[in-house]
């Protein structure tokens, strides 16, 4: 079955941040990971990108951070200083999937690692690192090491660890979708919370639709082989969001909506 | 605000608190079972040598042996001491050159190429064989010892070191770039740290094998005089049909083999007990 989709491009709300102009990327061994991605995330935003595995999620996120070179197109940062060879110094938190902490450093070194990486002394660091600790509520865990933490706390650590540098932009890619449905939603909760109050703009990698919605100013749709945007879609709820929202016939209309895009995005290969 | 995920870490601690009593009792057992286990197999022997009237120049008595310990010792602790020097001067310089190597290996593609069948051929080769021509080439027989030992440790120390660089966590290595870090930043943060399980096992291996290397390349030497170790002390005590000398020979030997092993696996234990699978007590 392959239906027709209908392309409903959101402008987005405030200056541009990051820009995404026809990126396409192939990787070496032949695989058209993204073909022709045109997206635009504007300050403040927190913007999801929907779409079921394999369709170029976490390879967009990762071109936006640097890592990895589109093979066509371009990637603009155009508020974000430049450094000296020209490149955006971009003050970019990444939060991976997977906690990916450094196993044999406790808490407080994994979070001083971005500093570290710049030259801030330890104790320098101190008050920033702490400080990020608190806002993922494990100030108490600072010489704990991550053996001894949970799957959602070893999560809150890697935020944390994004959140050290005071980036303006936090990238995540899936980064709950290891964690059981209650910790999940507590982080989901926190991390709202925490946008609320700092503003920054976010990119959220999913494949819930429900998590999309709950968290997102803006859901970008995105279909497999090769990887693309099939859809957009502006969730104009009011923040802050809780429980009230969670369970509201506007959240389930967002969510048929999203399921229905979703929907189609998987259609569009006819093998899934 | 993170009530629900603090509140799950109090009974993983208090998980870890309850087998400690158990463990400690198994600790013991884990004493006291080998040793009575030894003091059995002492006894067995020593029975049978009186029961059979068995001749000391095949088998000796412990007691006999453990006398020739003593009186032996000015000769016999010189010879242990040879042998400790060059086993320990072998790993010493297998564990420099091993992790040094390997961090060229991983660094560059064309040194791993250019190097590694070597490192293989030299591994494969057994080290009696190779001892004679050693000989030969080595300024003296110390030296030509402290080579052969130093091959044999240096390889598992090579492999597990450029083993453990290479399986650096892929998101780590990715989290390092993205935050600018340098290749030495690079290097002594992330790589080298994960790198080091690899390490210690290499070390174990590479500990037990230094001694093994020793000896044998000794035997292979057969030198004598003052520069004596344990494998000329063993060969003489044979000639000589000194039995009890030989076996007390042997036993200090095997002392040093499981002493080498006990101090590296406890090393090994002390640097990974934070944070490595390895070295986490589990009850299942
Ligand atoms: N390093 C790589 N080399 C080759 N193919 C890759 C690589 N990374 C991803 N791919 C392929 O590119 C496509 C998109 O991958 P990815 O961006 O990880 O998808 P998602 O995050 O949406 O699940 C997949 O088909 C995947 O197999
Ligand atoms: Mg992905």
């Amino acid at each position: 079955m392959s239906s027709a989709v209908s392309m409903n491009a959101v402008a987005p709300s405030g200056k541009p941040i990051v820009r995404l102009e026809h990126v396409s990327k192939t990787f070496s061994n032949g695989t058209i990971a993204l073909k022709d991605m045109s997206l635009t995330i504007g300050e403040g935003e927190f913007v999801s990108l929907l779409g079921p595995s394999g369709c170029g999620k976490s390879t967009a996120l990762r071109i936006m951070a640097g890592l990895g070179d589109a093979s066509t197109g371009r990637v603009e940062w155009p508020t974000m200083p430049h450094d000296a060879s020209g490149k955006p110094e971009r003050e970019i938190g990444f939060v991976f999937q997977e906690p990916t902490l450094m196993p044999w450093a406790t808490v407080y070194k994994n979070v001083w690692l971005p500093l570290r990486l710049h030259g801030v002394s330890k104790a320098a660091a101190r008050e920033r690192v702490m400080s990020a600790l608190e806002m993922v509520g494990l100030d108490k865990f600072a010489d704990s090491y991550p053996r001894e933490l949970s799957g959602g706390m070893k999560m809150r650590v890697s935020i944390a660890r994004a959140l050290v540098t005071r980036p303006r932009v936090l990238l995540m890619d899936e980064p709950f979708a290891a964690l059981d449905e209650i910790t999940r939603q507590k982080l989901n909760d926190d991390l709202l919370r925490l946008w609320e109050q700092f503003g920054w703009t976010v990119v959220f990698v999913t494949h819930s639709v429900f998590e999309s919605v709950y968290l997102s100013s803006r859901i970008v749709v995105m279909a497999a082989r090769p990887g693309r945007v099939i859809d957009e879609m502006e969730v104009d709820a009011p923040h802050p969001r809780g429980v009230a929202f969670r369970t509201s016939l506007e959240y389930g209309e967002f969510c048929r909506r999203a399921s229905q895009s979703l929907l189609s995005a998987i259609g569009a290969n006819d093998h899934l | 605000m993170s009530q629900l995920d603090q509140s799950g870490a109090v009974p993983a601690a208090a998980e870890n608190a309850a087998p400690a009593v158990s463990l400690s009792g198994e600790r013991v057992l884990r004493v006291i079972v080998p040793l009575v286990m030894l003091a059995a197999l002492v006894g067995l022997w020593a029975w049978y040598v009186q029961a059979y009237n068995i001749p000391k120049y095949i088998l000796p008595s412990p007691a006999l042996v453990a006398q020739s310990l003593v009186n032996d010792w000015p000769i016999l602790g010189a010879a242990l001491l040879v042998t400790l020097k060059i086993t320990f001067a072998a790993l010493a310089i297998a564990l420099v050159g091993g992790v040094v190597l390997a961090v060229l290996l991983v660094q560059s593609k064309w040194i791993e190429l250019a190097i590694s069948p070597y490192m293989v051929i030299l591994q494969v080769t057994p080290i009696v064989a190779i001892a004679p021509l050693i000989l030969i080439y080595a300024p003296s027989t110390q030296v030509a010892l402290l080579v052969c030992a130093w091959i044999v440790a240096f390889f598992p120390v090579l492999s597990n070191t450029t083993q453990g660089l290479k399986s650096t966590d892929h998101n780590l290595l990715n989290l390092f770039e993205l935050y600018g870090a340098s290749p030495l930043q690079t290097l002594f943060l992330l790589k080298l740290p994960a790198a080091l399980p690899y390490f210690l096992a290499g070390l174990r291996i590479a500990g037990g094998l230094a001694l093994i290397a020793a000896v044998v390349a000794e035997f292979a030497a057969g030198s004598a005089g003052a520069g004596s170790g344990l494998a000329f002390r063993l060969l003489e005590s044979q000639y000589r049909l000194n039995i009890p000398r030989l076996f007390a020979a042997l036993l200090l030997l095997c002392a040093t083999g499981v002493a080498i092993y006990g101090a590296t696996s406890l090393i090994s234990h002390l640097m990974l007990r934070r944070w490595h699978e390895s070295a986490i007590r589990r009850e299942n």
